[in-house]
C-alpha cells in the first residue's frame, strides 16, 4: 500500500476535477429526524460543499450505484416472426466520496458473489468497474458492531481511503487509478509525523466501539438452535417489509419480471431487488410457498448472513452497519437476535 | 395487433360507475403515452365518461365505485349476468372506499346530515363482490394506469401479471423515501399493498392504505409500533377505516 498526507483544501481540490468530468455521489444531509438527529443519504452532489464527510452513517447503503434496485436487463423488439433483443450495460464513470469502511467492505462481498464466482454479473462489473471509491475512516457509529465482524478498517477495495489527521488527510492509495488521480496534487510522501498521527486516530476509533457481538462459532451456534423460540419471538414481530434488505449493503437477492408494451411492439426483462423477508420469496411454479411464516423468513435471512455466505464465501455477509437495525420499525435487530440465540445456547 | 405471432382474443370492453368519484375512470383516460396503443388494443362499446354510444354486447365490465342504492343493485346484477369478465376498478369497487365510512354511522342521521329535508334511499356500502363474484381486481385511488394495462394484456392474450403482495415500505426505501414515522407520522405502509410506486410517503403524506391489506400483513404489530410511537387509537382507527381495505381491523 502506498501512503499519502493531502491538505484539506486539496482534496477539495481533488473532488472538484472529478466533478467537472463525472457524475459524484457523496454523503449530503437531508433531514432531520423526530429526536432532532441529522438524516444522511448518498446522493449525486453538484459541488464539494454538499457533501458531509463528517457523517455518523446513511440511513441507506450506497448499494443501488452498483445493483440498482430497478434494474433493465434488457429489452426486446418484435418484428414480424422475429425478435431482437438489446441489452446495455452502465459503463459511465461514476465517483463516490465519502464511504465507511463497512461499506467498502460490503463491496468485497458483494465483488465475491457477483464479480468472481461461478455467474459474474456484467451488469454489476461494469458498475463496480467504472466507479471511483473513496473512503474515509469515522467515530463509531451508534449501534455499529463493525468491529465485531473486523469491518471497521479497510485495505483494499478502494481507489483512495482518507484518515482525518485535522488539517490534512492521511491517504491511503488502492489503485493505480487512485494514484494517478493525485498526480498534479500537492500529495506529500508521509512522515514519521503522519504514521505516529494516524495510528493515534485509527487507536481512538478502535477505542470508541461500544455495540458488540460474538460472532464466533455462529454458523454452528445458528444450526444447534433451528428450531430455537428465538425465531418465534422475533419472527412474530417482523412486517415482511423487506426493509432490511433494501438498506443492506450486501442484500443481492433479486426478483425478475417481464413486461409488453401496451402496442405488443416491444418489452424488457426487469430486475428489482427483493428480500426474503416477503411473503412470496420463496413461491416456487405450482404455487408453493417453502417460507410461508414470518418467522422462518427472518431466521434464514440471518443464515444467509451467517452461515450460508460464510460457507461460500469464507466470511459472513454481513458487515455490522446496524442500518437493518436502525430501519426496523419493529426493533429487530442483529445484536439482539444474536445475542438471544446465545443465551438459548447456554441454557 | 398480433403478439409473438398469436391473435388477441376479441373482446369488447365497457367501463361503468357505481357510488364514487369517477376519478378512476378517469385515469382509463390518462397515461398519454400509452394511450393510443391502450385505445388500439381494447374494443370499447360503453363508457359513458368518454362516449354517449350505449351498447349491451360486451365481454369485460370494468366497475368502478361501491354499491348503496337497491338501484345500484339490479344494475350490478345486470352487467354481471352480461359480462363473461368483471373487473373491479379502484378502492371504492375493491373495498368500498371512503364511501365505506358512513356504515360506522347511523344511516339515517348520515342520511340527514348530507341530504337535509331531502332524504334518499341508501344502504349501507358495500364492495362489488359483496353483491356479485368478482373475477378481477385492481385496487388503488385512483386506479393504476399501468396496472389496467397489464390486466388488458392478461385478457387479451393470456400475459401472465402478478401485482406485487409486499407492502408499501419496500417501494419508499427503493426510492430513498425518510421513513414517515422517523418524521413522527402515522403510516400505513407496513401494512398496505405496494405496487403504487410509494408516491404519498415521498410527497410527505403517510399512507392511508388505499390499495388495501399487503400479503401477511402482521397487523398486531403495526398496531404495537403506532402505539409505542404515540398514536391514539381513535387516530389509528381512522385511519385504518378510511378506505375499507382494513374493515375487519379498524
Amino acid at each position: 500500500m502506498l501512503f499519502r498526507t493531502l491538505a484539506k483544501p486539496d482534496f477539495k481540490a481533488l473532488v472538484e476535477r472529478i466533478l467537472a468530468s463525472t457524475e459524484v455521489i457523496g454523503p449530503k444531509r437531508v433531514g432531520t429526524d423526530r429526536h432532532g438527529r441529522p438524516i444522511h443519504h448518498y446522493l449525486p452532489v453538484e459541488s464539494f460543499d454538499e457533501i458531509d464527510l463528517d457523517y455518523e452513517t446513511t440511513e441507506f447503503s450506497a448499494k443501488t450505484y452498483f445493483l440498482p434496485y430497478k434494474e433493465n436487463l434488457c429489452s426486446y423488439r418484435f418484428q414480424d416472426d422475429d425478435w431482437r433483443q438489446e441489452i446495455r450495460y452502465r459503463i459511465q464513470p461514476r465517483a463516490i466520496i465519502g464511504l465507511h469502511a463497512c461499506d467498502i467492505h460490503a463491496l468485497i462481498k458483494l465483488d465475491k458473489a457477483l464479480a468472481r464466482d461461478f455467474f459474474p454479473s456484467p451488469y454489476y462489473i461494469s458498475r463496480r468497474k467504472n466507479t471511483f471509491v473513496v473512503g474515509i475512516d469515522h467515530d463509531p457509529c451508534e449501534g455499529g458492531f463493525c468491529r465485531s465482524l473486523g469491518t471497521d478498517t479497510a485495505t483494499h477495495g478502494f481507489d483512495l481511503f482518507l484518515t482525518d489527521l485535522g488539517e490534512r488527510y492521511f491517504v491511503a492509495i488502492g489503485s493505480d487509478r487512485g494514484f494517478r488521480a493525485l498526480s498534479g496534487l500537492p500529495a506529500a510522501e508521509i512522515t514519521e509525523q503522519d504514521t505516529e498521527d494516524y495510528l493515534r486516530v485509527r487507536k481512538r476509533i478502535a477505542a470508541g466501539f461500544k455495540t458488540e457481538i460474538n460472532v464466533q462459532n455462529l454458523p454452528n451456534l445458528l444450526d444447534i438452535e433451528f428450531e430455537s423460540p428465538v425465531w418465534e419471538k422475533w419472527g412474530g414481530k417482523c412486517l415482511s417489509c423487506g426493509s432490511c434488505a433494501m438498506v443492506c449493503p450486501t442484500c443481492y437477492c433479486y426478483g425478475v419480471s417481464e413486461r409488453v408494451s401496451m402496442d405488443f411492439a416491444s418489452g424488457a426483462k426487469t430486475k428489482q431487488l427483493y428480500s426474503c423477508n416477503l411473503i412470496d420469496f420463496a413461491v416456487v411454479a405450482g404455487g408453493h410457498n417453502f417460507r410461508p411464516n414470518r418467522q422462518t423468513r427472518l431466521k434464514y435471512r440471518y443464515y444467509h448472513q451467517h452461515r450460508g455466505f460464510m460457507e461460500a464465501y469464507d466470511e459472513p455477509k454481513c458487515v455490522g452497519c446496524n442500518r437493518c437495525g436502525r430501519t426496523c420499525l419493529a426493533g429487530i435487530n442483529p445484536v439482539e437476535v444474536i445475542r438471544d440465540l446465545q443465551a438459548e445456547d447456554e441454557t | 395487433m398480433k403478439y409473438l405471432g398469436i391473435e388477441p382474443k376479441r373482446l369488447r370492453f365497457a367501463v361503468f360507475e357505481f357510488t364514487g368519484c369517477e376519478g378512476c375512470e378517469l385515469q382509463l383516460a390518462n397515461k398519454e403515452e400509452t394511450l393510443l396503443a391502450f385505445l388500439g388494443a381494447v374494443d370499447v362499446v360503453e363508457f359513458r365518461e368518454v362516449s354517449s354510444a350505449r351498447n349491451g354486447a360486451y365481454d369485460v365490465a370494468l366497475v368502478d365505485g361501491a354499491i348503496s342504492r337497491t338501484d345500484e343493485v339490479e344494475r350490478l346484477r345486470e352487467i354481471r349476468a352480461r359480462a363473461k369478465v368483471l373487473v373491479a376498478l379502484g378502492s371504492c369497487a375493491c373495498f368500498g372506499g371512503v364511501n365505506r365510512m358512513k356504515n360506522a354511522c347511523d344511516l339515517d342521521q348520515a342520511n340527514r346530515e348530507v341530504y337535509g329535508d331531502h332524504p334518499k334511499e341508501t344502504l349501507p356500502t358495500r364492495a362489488i363482490h359483496e353483491v356479485v363474484p368478482v373475477d378481477l381486481k385492481i385496487p388503488g385511488c385512483p386506479v393504476s394506469k399501468a396496472e389496467v394495462e397489464r390486466i388488458v394484456q392478461h385478457l387479451l392474450f393470456e400475459v401472465p401479471y402478478q401485482f406485487p403482495v409486499y407492502p408499501v415500505c419496500l417501494e419508499c426505501k427503493q426510492h430513498f423515501t425518510v421513513c414517515l414515522f422517523d418524521k413522527g407520522q402515522l403510516c400505513l405502509g407496513p401494512i398496505t399493498r405496494g405496487g403504487c410506486d410509494a408516491p404519498c410517503p415521498a410527497g410527505g403524506l403517510g399512507c392511508w392504505g388505499c390499495r388495501g391489506k399487503a400479503a401477511d400483513a402482521n397487523i398486531d404489530e403495526f398496531r404495537s409500533i403506532a402505539r409505542e410511537r404515540a398514536h391514539g387509537e381513535r387516530e389509528i382507527a381512522e385511519r385504518l377505516g378510511f378506505f375499507g381495505g382494513f374493515e375487519e381491523h379498524s
